[in-house]
């Protein structure tokens, strides 16, 4: 079970840091509430298709603040050149992949119960009625997001243009996560359960666990030099 | 598979020469279009201590980061103990401790959670107690639980030694481990490199500080644009005349100095 025990530990120590110094997830907040705040000051008032639009709002809130995240996730495996320490370790390229993911997915996901808080507050969401189906959203689109992030904000760190570079090579892929996180969570918002949108589920589930694999073999081929 | 050139299919090691800890034959390594190494040939037995002059840009760094496995050779043999370093290297990764002007350590760490960090990663036992010994070895242990980012260079530096030895690696590399260090740090690491140089390690120091080098070693040798161009046990050379040597092989650029 050694390989548990790295790869709790390279996730713990990412969040231990990130507990100390309180950077990456403060901004991911703040960012996330400015995107609800905005969209709120843009939409009209009682608009009749308010169901239509609250998804996206959520949904654009929750991925530009977790690229905040991403972009800062292995900004600190740079600093004192820490990414070659943990490189120069008897350790699988994997075990530091699915470390790295783990706290990012943990990031993501305190980001979008915090957003969703602030979201609700101002789009009369009903928490109690659909906070439990939202959470299992957010968590398959926390995952997926995570998955891929991890392994191009490994990719990007290393650039100048890194947080630009990152969005672009980024949102392509992630569009059947955010077509998928959205569908799902509006016919949640709806007021129907999660079985009504088990396709959207599925999708998001199949996403998860063929954009984590690919990711896993891959970082290797990313890290190595 | 065909063995590389030079390399005998039998025992696997390099034609005529006799078993060496670190052996490296006709390395060359390419960033890009540039070549960083050259074709660079290096014998190190066992146990010794070798210090690498070179001035800026000879791809001293670039040595030995091939030789600790954090870069792939390009063209070329790299043997560390008789292993290719791409053959077994998560194996070798355990036996190799470095120490660079670059800490590896986590600033918002404290010094016995970097170590514990590393330790965990090494999978070692123990664990609690081989990182008191260090920071007592390296001087911190009354400053254990502050965190990296309120050391000094020296004491990160310091720190960075602890975090080499938790595993207690057989071959070191030291890449410019002086770098950015006061005159008291110095001599603490001067004094932790030769608790370290007892005959059961392999060390090999990459610096431009002549005095420096050349206290502590058994042998020298000079890089110049990526390739050894000079190298001698240190019994056998004047201190004085190695460093007219030294310039002579720098502003020579390339062959080598007999």
């Amino acid at each position: 079970m050694g390989f548990l025990t790295r790869i709790w530990a390279i996730a713990w120590k990412d969040i231990l840091a990130e507990l100390r110094a309180r950077e990456m997830v403060l901004s991911m907040f703040l960012f996330g509430f400015l995107v609800i705040l905005i969209f709120n000051f843009g939409i009209e008032p009682g608009l009749r298709e308010m169901n239509l639009v609250r998804p996206g709002v959520f949904w654009s809130a929750f991925i530009f603040a977790g690229m905040l995240g991403l972009n800062r996730s292995f900004a600190g495996e740079k600093e004192n050149d820490c990414l070659q320490g943990l490189l120069l370790c008897p350790v699988d390229r994997a075990e530091i992949y699915v470390g790295k993911f783990l706290a990012n997915c943990v990031f993501t996901i305190v980001m979008g119960f915090f957003v969703f808080i602030f979201f609700a507050a101002l789009y009369n969401v009903d928490v109690l009625a659909v906070g439990f189906p939202l959470a299992v959203i957010v968590v398959l689109a926390a995952v997926g997001f995570s998955s891929v992030g991890t392994l191009f904000a490994a990719v990007s760190v290393g650039l100048k243009a890194r947080d630009v570079l990152l969005a672009i090579l980024l949102f392509p892929v992630m569009v059947p996560v955010i077509l998928a996180a959205a569908k799902s969570s509006g016919v949640v918002l709806d007021g129907s359960g999660l079985g009504s949108a088990g396709l959207w589920l599925g999708l998001l589930l199949v996403y998860d666990v063929v954009f984590f694999s690919i990711s896993v073999v891959t970082f290797e081929y990313v890290v190595e030099e | 598979m065909t063995p590389a050139p030079g390399i005998d299919e039998v025992s696997g090691r390099i034609r005529g020469t006799d078993p060496a800890e670190i052996e490296v034959k006709g390395l060359w390594k390419y960033f890009g279009h540039f070549p960083a190494l050259r074709g660079l040939d290096l014998r190190l037995g066992a146990g010794r201590f070798l210090t690498v002059f070179g001035p800026n840009g000879a791809g001293k760094t670039t040595l030995i980061r091939v030789l600790s496995t954090q870069l792939i050779p390009s063209e070329g043999c790299v043997r560390i103990g008789s292993v290719d370093v791409d053959t077994d290297t998560t194996a070798l990764r355990r036996r190799i401790g470095v120490i660079s002007h670059n800490t590896f350590l986590y600033s918002n760490l404290s010094a016995v959670e970097n170590l514990r960090f590393y330790g965990r990663m090494y999978g070692l036992e123990d664990l609690d107690t081989r990182i008191g010994d260090l920071l007592v070895q390296v001087g911190l242990k009354d400053r254990q639980e502050d965190l990296v980012a309120a050391y000094s260079r020296g004491m990160q530096q310091r720190l960075s030694i602890a975090r080499a030895l938790l595993h207690d690696p057989d071959i070191m590399f030291l890449d410019e481990p002086y770098t950015g260090l006061d005159q008291h740090a110095s001599r603490m690491l001067r004094e932790v490199l030769d608790t370290l140089h007892t005959g059961e390690r392999t060390l090999m120091l990459t610096t431009h500080n002549l005095q420096q080098g050349l206290e502590m070693c058994d042998e020298v040798a000079i890089q110049v644009d990526g390739r050894l161009v000079y190298q001698e046990e240190v019994s056998r050379i004047d201190q004085a005349e190695f460093r007219n040597t030294y310039f002579e092989c720098v502003g020579k650029g390339g062959g080598w100095v007999s």
